[in-house]
């Protein structure tokens, strides 16, 4: 059995041994294995290429687009997604403009460990994934599975935009599976997660499996839903969402960012412009409180969707 | 390390007769003159066009006055070194070998500029000539400059990155970030601070903490660093060339701190203001200190050239601008329909990974 983590260690071996213009770049990356171990060993099979930054992540994103632009693969592990703020001029201004200024592409992949775990709290718990998006030129990821986890973090690598890979950290070591993929479907392309016919919940990362979980619930009581998981952010898949709410005619939005701007209120939106005839109910969206994260683990609980309150919101949605 | 601050010409050095100075030929000599002129005809004529609005408006960050840096330290620039700069890049831009036609063109936002129009005067860019522009926020590009001098270090290349930024920019966090990592990592970057002695209207002494100069702080990362007379040509490029051999032998960064100064505004918003100097100061610089002026009494003085070809150079530049902004004028304007190109590369390519998916969300 191979965990997510275990995918995404994985993934950077493979990166680094098929291509030496690849390097990675983080703090405590290097003999520490990361602060999660997603480097774990690399240091030491690759001499020299896996380098321990200091605590300075905006210096540490401009070195890596430095290098990238003159030839380089950096991966950039940002020890919390939380942390990259620190960074965000330069991926934001830098990277994502780079092409557009000069016809010089800059093929960054900045690993944003994301979301939360009980007990993580304000700082260490965010879904960064929506402020990225809303940025042209970059490309954002969010892997909601163990192959996913390993061969889009391939393709992160493999494509010369920049990309934000943000990794889910409770799936780090919750999910597993059985062998890493040996093919993969395309970066932009959404995944039918479990197929239904009534309504359609969009999802991605971890939530994916929270409602999954709430679709296995449901099926006990003759509801069947349709999880689309969106893989990529950014590009965003609306041909397959589209198709899904053209079967199931309603519509669940659900991810564990906040609700403001995001990408909840980009696929509901796009589903009402573009789809509004398919549907039967108003479409509606599930988001993580409009708060900060909280520490403690039962109001983190609250703060976040889960099955159950996805469920809540999917019999609302089934009601109207 | 040494206790004392070394302070610019303290013991009256001949710069003219460091090795670098000594192996120019009489034509080295009057290209710098050209090089110079090239960059002060070049703005002269552009800041014309603009205030005659005859230019599409946004930002213009004049560089004149300054002129012997760019061409100074550039004029050492090998096979695999870099420059990066902020976005007072026009004089980097033209000393790396930039045609005026592009870069004009690109001041009308002409399809035919460097950036086609998408970036504006503070995004200048010549990969081919390893100039990775031209940017636009203070301090920014500070890193770049170290992930480009880290690339070559990385390939086994001997070169090095000189990544330049004004005086305003030692205060950002980003710079000191960047600092820390060139020495701790050995890489072979040259950090030049262009001191006009302004950051926008705020003066050195009204925004930065020193004890005597900004590049002493260098001293806190064991970095070395050095003084420079930015008006004097030869000691720009003795004292350039003792840092990129540094950077190339010993792959460890310098900071280099150049005194020079600004005849103009912080942008054209400021253009005529004098509100935090007067025009007494600017006048004083303008008739002791600049570098065009000193230069050709230099060449005058020894003989490489008479009033006759000085005149010569002044024209032909003067020309060459004029025509640049004839070129910039009559080129197309972007297409409306190319809004959407260069945004991303796998799209522009045509690629799996660019036609899968929406990339654009427009109405």
């Amino acid at each position: 059995m191979i965990t997510y983590l275990e995918a995404i260690r994985e993934a950077q071996a493979k990166a680094l041994a098929d291509d030496p213009r690849v390097f990675i770049y983080g703090q405590d990356v290097g003999a520490f294995g990361g602060a999660f171990k997603a480097t774990k060993g690399l240091a030491k099979e690759f001499p020299g290429r896996v380098l321990d930054a200091p605590l300075s992540e905006d210096a540490i994103v401009g070195l890596a687009i430095g290098a990238a632009i003159d030839g380089m693969r950096p991966i950039v592990e940002m020890q919390f997604a939380d942390f990259s703020t620190v960074g965000f001029n330069q991926i934001v201004n830098h990277a994502a403009t780079h092409f557009w200024r000069t016809g010089v592409p800059c093929p960054i992949t900045v690993r944003l460990p994301s979301g939360g775990t009980a007990g993580s709290g304000p700082f260490h718990s965010q879904c960064m994934e929506a402020l990225y998006a809303t940025y042209p030129g970059l490309i954002v990821m969010t892997p909601a599975t163990v192959e996913d986890a390993y061969s889009m973090l391939l393709e992160a690598v493999a494509i010369d935009d920049p990309v934000i890979f943000c990794e889910h950290k409770y799936l780090y070591y919750h999910l597993k599976a059985e062998a890493l993929p040996t093919e993969a479907m395309p970066v932009g392309k959404a995944r039918i997660a479990r197929a239904g016919r009534d309504l359609t919940v969009v999802a991605y990362s971890a939530m994916v499996h929270e409602a999954l979980a709430c679709a296995e619930e449901l099926a006990g009581e003759g509801t069947e839903i349709e999880v689309v998981d969106l893989r990529t952010v950014k590009p965003l898949d609306t041909d397959t969402v589209l198709a899904s709410v053209a079967r199931t005619g309603r519509l669940l939005a659900v991810g564990e960012a906040w609700p403001w701007g995001g990408v909840n209120a980009e696929v509901v939106a796009r589903v009402a412009s573009d789809g509004f005839a398919l549907l039967d109910a108003p479409p509606r969206r599930l988001n993580a409180k409009d708060t900060p994260v909280p520490f403690h683990p039962n109001l983190w609980g609250t703060h976040r969707p889960t099955a159950r309150s996805i469920a809540v919101a999917v019999r609302e949605v089934l009601s109207q | 390390m040494e206790a004392t601050i070394k302070k610019p010409n303290a013991e009256a050095v001949d710069y003219s007769q460091a090795e670098v100075n000594r192996s120019l030929t009489p034509e080295d000599k009057i290209r710098f003159l050209r090089d110079m002129m090239r960059i002060r005809k070049f703005e002269q004529v552009a800041a014309n066009y603009y205030q005659n609005k005859r230019m599409v408006g946004g930002f213009l960050h004049l560089y004149i006055g300054q002129e012997s840096v760019a061409v100074g330290t550039l004029s050492l620039m090998g096979e695999n070194d870099h420059c990066i700069t902020a976005y007072r890049d026009h004089g980097h831009a033209l000393a790396v070998g930039m045609s005026m036609n592009e870069c004009m063109a690109e001041l009308f936002g002409k399809s035919t500029g460097c950036s086609k129009g998408k970036g504006g005067s503070m995004h200048f860019f010549a990969p081919d000539k390893h100039f990775w522009g031209g940017h636009g926020i203070v301090a920014g590009q500070s890193p770049l400059g170290l992930g480009l001098a880290f690339g070559l270090k990385y390939k086994g290349l001997k070169g090095c990155c000189m990544s330049y930024m004004g005086d305003g920019a030692v205060n950002q966090g980003v710079f000191h970030e960047s600092l820390n990592l060139a020495s701790l990592w050995n890489i072979p970057v040259v950090y030049i601070i262009e001191n006009n002695g302004y950051s926008m209207g705020t003066s050195l002494e009204r925004s930065s903490a020193i004890k005597n100069c900004l590049a002493e702080r260098a001293e806190g990362y064991n970095i070395e660093w050095d003084m420079v007379t930015g008006d004097n040509l030869y000691e720009v490029r003795a004292k350039t060339k003792v840092a990129m051999d540094r950077a190339h032998n010993e792959s460890r960064p310098t900071i280099l701190e150049i005194a020079t100064y600004r005849y103009e505004g912080h942008s054209v918003a400021d253009a005529k203001k004098k509100v935090y100097r007067t025009a007494e100061e600017i006048e004083f610089y303008k008739t002791y200190h600049d570098p065009l002026r000193l230069w050709r009494k230099q060449l005058l003085d020894e003989g490489v050239i008479t009033e006759e070809c000085a005149g010569k150079i002044d024209r032909e530049a003067r020309d060459e601008a004029e025509a640049s902004a004839e070129f910039g004028m009559g080129s197309d304007y972007p297409r409306e329909q190319d809004i959407l190109s260069d945004v991303y590369y796998e799209v522009d390519r045509g690629t799996e990974a660019g036609r899968t998916g929406k990339h654009f969300f427009s109405e």
